[in-house]
């Protein structure tokens, strides 16, 4: 038997997360694991007490029959319990699979019978009724375990379970059987599937990627050297449990470093816990870094005229040196003077605002940041960093490492991994956190896995001088237009959203003559622009349709197109023609992802009379799209959208 | 469903109300069995509010008795009605809207409070234990709600949807067996209203609360209550279960005019 070690002592056996938990509560029992906000008051348990839970719920889910390798299914919002059910599946050598849950039954039908469900583990009584709902056609369904008994008081199936129920039917079998569990931790290798995540499948249908215990435990090992990691740490654990984002940072990375994870409230209550909590180790996708940044702006324009001018002149020092400081760069000394008086009179505070005072490491990834929203974040002192990976890696391919970040490349390839990049510019990957296999899906994991263990990608991209990867494009976004000049269509429209009023954009170009797209408005930022100027409107569509909303976003493409003439690669992209969309796209529609990322060919599929007229040269175009609401039920908007020309601007030739 | 409507707990017994030289309501019986939904329904100005106003003392009828838990109801005062376990909202939001959705609820458990005005204002021992009891009761009602986000906003801050549900709040922080509930879907959207459908039925199915409620939207009342009396120009016109009532030609007459 090997002995791996970790923080706090030898382990016993190869490393496996049950084992890491067992392991956790022995050598420091007493320390905070899981921290939730129930009723207004933050509850702790201790390492001790969630390994005598994820005892309980294991032999409960042992006595009601699951088998080893089986697949639990885990729907919900960020809940300890349910964490704790992902460990006691690991215990008898089971595979949690989390499931997006504000995804609706039809959506959650294919994973269920891809994956062959017996067990699922959901939340509340919305889960439940969603799963009752296709219950009839996943026949196998055979237990549903359930976390909070609210409104279930009429349920009387007998397939139903409350979770306490369970944990008090394996805290007898438990004393029956006092050997089981050990005895069935103790089968467990690192080499198993630890956890099934499914691929969002901006394409066809999702996959379920299977990784091993060794996979994620080397992937959060990295980061935690790269990172210098402690258990005294702090995260805040509420981005979706199926992505891999959240099972490295709250599952994987907090039982190999031993920290504390927090479970917000509720989904509206993040930014209240956030301060409340005061994380040392945060992750966001940028547009959450993006909404804070507009609230705030929003916030300071209402301001007095006093804090208003302090705020914008100190802003103004931290974007001249803070991030330099923040690099350990040499900077003046009459500078480095005025950031520390900024730094007490505004940088601190917010920071506190943000409830970000006690960060030390902070992430983002998943998509594109802007660079001004990135430097914001560094220069007032807040160590934000991006990292690079997927649902196939772990999440972990490349990070920025501390004092030497580059704004527009992901960072260096992380501890352990290698980089190639591809004749056809596709970046691959090689290292111990690479998947094990897609699920039952052997001609995919072939086709994803090439001869030499590369896995690829599908990201364009290329490594700098430095050995810093800088990522262009998905591989196959990239297009041609007619002229044979390339195309990135988010290259272009990750420029576009950096703007705070425009939320998403969707461009349009290959094998075309020229470059089109279409334009999301924020509602939230363009609504308080609108507001400010006295435009007074009813809704999303009215918003939207304004002559004076459309002026304002012409301005930020033609700012982009400007943006675009600098560089030689892309200047023949820029942006001739637009229109803003009627209804915001909404994955709730299909037209997102529940990551939130376009899907591109529906959306071009869905919207054809839009570019039709785009390309046809017409002045405007009336389109009715129908709506579904959260409740199933549906509706129709309907609008006469203008399409706009921008002014496209030379290339000018660089002097050398 | 496993709720199970009880006995009469309070009965009208031909109640006349006159403001003056108008007559407001006239003549009016019907009574309200314990965990009902009992609706109260009728055009504008037929004396719905009224009703309400009576049941809770504010309003004191000239003619008739109110019977509430068996007992003969003396002239009494809106506290006193608080005090017998009847809370209710209003038409017109009565929130304090400079206080925040935490302090209005915790104004709900007000007449539960036993320690002294001096023992709060000095936060001595009981005042302190009893606080924290008070608010793990009003925390329970934030939860079932559903408006944790919104715990230290002002109301004044929110939009009127969730004003609404902060004054239904307010009501239940006072554990009542018997809600009034004065138009509690006036001006909502769709989605607002079903929250507070969901809402409504919950609190009776869940926590056994009786409810009398005022509404317009047909649809809701005929969907959720389990009796609905009709008034029409201070008279009652209707009285039963929802499908009865809306075959009752006196009532679509009343909403629809003569002659249709």
């Amino acid at each position: 038997m090997s002995r791996e070690t970790t923080a706090g002592g030898p382990l016993d056996g190869s490393p496996t997360f049950p084992r890491l938990l067992f392991h956790h509560a022995r050598v420091r029992g007493a320390a905070p694991a899981i921290r939730e906000k129930d009723l207004g008051i933050w509850q702790t348990w201790t390492w001790a007490e969630v390994a005598e839970r994820v005892r309980a719920l294991a032999c409960g889910l042992a006595s009601l029959g699951f088998q080893r390798g089986e697949h639990l299914a885990i729907i919900g919002d960020n809940r300890p319990h349910l964490y704790m059910m992902m460990s006691a599946a690991q215990c008898l050598g089971g595979v949690p699979v989390p499931l997006y849950q504000d995804a609706v039954a039809a959506e959650m039908l294919f994973v269920f019978q891809d994956a062959g469900i017996r067990f699922v583990a959901v939340e509340d009584q919305e889960q439940v009724d969603k799963l009752l709902e296709i219950h009839e056609q996943i026949p196998q369904l055979q237990h549903i375990v359930y976390d909070d008994p609210r409104g279930m008081r009429h349920y009387n199936q007998p397939f139903l379970h409350d979770i306490h129920a369970l944990m008090e039917m394996g805290r007898i079998h438990d004393r029956n059987h006092p050997d089981f569990l050990d005895a069935e931790v103790a089968q467990g290798q690192a080499d198993d599937v630890s956890v099934m995540l499914y691929t969002s499948g901006t394409t066809g249908q999702p996959k379920g990627v299977c990784q091993s215990h060794g996979a994620f435990i080397a992937a959060a090992r990295g980061s935690m050297q790269t990172d210098r990691l402690t258990p005294d740490g702090n995260i805040l654990s509420y981005l979706p449990m199926a992505w891999v984002g959240d099972h490295l940072f709250s599952f994987a990375q907090a039982l190999v470093v031993g920290f504390t994870i927090n479970c917000p409230e509720s989904s509206d209550t993040v930014t209240t816990d956030l301060r409340e909590i005061g994380p040392t180790y945060y992750f966001a996708p940028p547009r959450v870094f993006e909404s804070l940044l507009t609230s705030i702006m929003i916030r300071m324009e209402d301001a007095g005229t006093i804090k208003r001018r302090m705020f914008h002149y100190f802003l103004g020092v931290a974007k001249r040196c803070g991030a330099d400081l923040l690099d350990g760069k040499s900077v003046a000394l009459s500078d480095r003077l005025l950031y520390g008086l900024g730094n007490l009179l505004v940088y601190g505070p917010l920071r506190n605002v943000l409830g970000m005072s006690r960060i030390r490491v902070a992430y983002t990834a998943g998509a594109a940041i802007g660079p001004d929203l990135f430097r914001f974040y560094r220069s007032i002192g807040i160590n934000l960093k991006q990292f690079y990976g997927q649902t196939e890696t772990c999440a972990y391919v490349c990070l920025q490492p501390d004092r030497a970040i580059k704004f527009d490349s992901v960072g260096l390839p992380a501890p352990g991994v290698e980089i190639k990049i591809a004749d056809n510019g596709e970046v691959l990957v090689k290292g111990p956190m690479l998947l094990k296999e897609y699920y039952k899906r052997p001609d995919a994991t072939a086709e994803s896995l090439n001869a030499e263990g590369y896995f690829l990608t599908g990201d364009a991209g290329f490594l700098d001088a430095d050995g810093h990867l800088k990522i262009v494009d998905r591989a196959k976004d990239v297009g041609k237009l007619a002229n044979g000049a390339m195309f990135a269509p988010n290259y272009i429209e990750n420029k576009l959203k950096f703007f705070q009023h425009i939320k998403e954009a969707v461009c349009f170009g290959h094998d075309q003559e020229m470059v089109c797209a279409f334009i999301n408005i924020d509602m939230g930022a363009v609504g308080n622009w609108a507001e400010r100027r006295n435009i007074a409107y009813s809704g999303y569509t009215d918003l939207a349709g304004k002559p004076e909303v459309c002026e304002l976003i012409r301005e930020c493409v033609e700012q982009v197109n400007a943006a675009l003439t600098e560089e030689a690669m892309v200047a023949d992209s820029q942006i001739q023609r637009f229109l803003v969309l009627h209804k915001e796209l909404d994955p709730d529609d299909d037209e997102l992802t529940r990551t939130r990322k376009v899907r591109r060919n529906f959306v071009a599929k869905k919207y054809a009379v839009l570019i039709d007229a785009l390309y046809s040269g017409k002045a405007n175009q009336f389109i009715t799209t129908e709506v579904k609401f959260e409740d199933g039920r549906r509706g129709q908007v309907s609008a006469d959208l203008k399409i706009i020309d921008a002014k496209t601007f030379p290339t000018v030739q660089k002097a050398a | 469903m496993s709720r199970t409507i009880g006995d009469v707990i309070l009965d009208l017994q031909n109640i006349s109300l006159r403001f003056g030289g108008v007559k407001a309501l006239t003549d009016i019986s019907f009574d309200v069995r314990e965990h009902e939904i009992r609706a109260i329904i009728g055009p504008n100005g037929a004396g719905k509010s009224s009703m309400l106003n009576v049941i809770n003392g504010v309003y004191h009828p000239q003619e008739g008795t109110i019977i509430f838990r068996g007992e003969e109801r003396k002239k009494m005062e809106p506290h006193q009605a608080a005090t017998q376990g009847i809370a209710r909202t209003f038409q017109n939001i009565a929130l304090f809207k400079g206080m925040s959705v935490l302090d209005n609820l915790m104004t709900g458990r007000l007449t539960l409070m036993k320690s002294h005005f001096f023992e709060h204002a000095l936060w001595l021992g009981r005042a302190k234990k009893e606080e924290l009891e008070h608010r793990k009761k009003v925390e329970e009602v934030i939860d079932f709600l559903e408006i944790q986000h919104i715990r230290k906003t002002p109301v004044s801050r929110l939009p009127y949807g969730l004003q609404k549900r902060v004054e239904l709040g307010r009501a239940l922080a006072a554990q009542p067996s018997m809600l009034l509930l004065d138009e509690p879907m006036a001006g909502m959207n769709v989605e607002e209203k079903q929250d507070m459908c969901r809402f409504i039925l919950d609190v009776n199915d869940q926590m056994g609360t009786t409810i009398v409620l005022i509404e317009h939207d047909m649809g809701v009342v005929m969907d959720i209550s389990d009796r609905v009396v009709v008034l029409d120009y201070g008279k009652k016109i209707g009285d039963g279960v929802p499908e009865d009532v809306k075959n009752n030609p006196e009532v679509i007459k009343a909403y629809l005019g003569a002659g249709h």
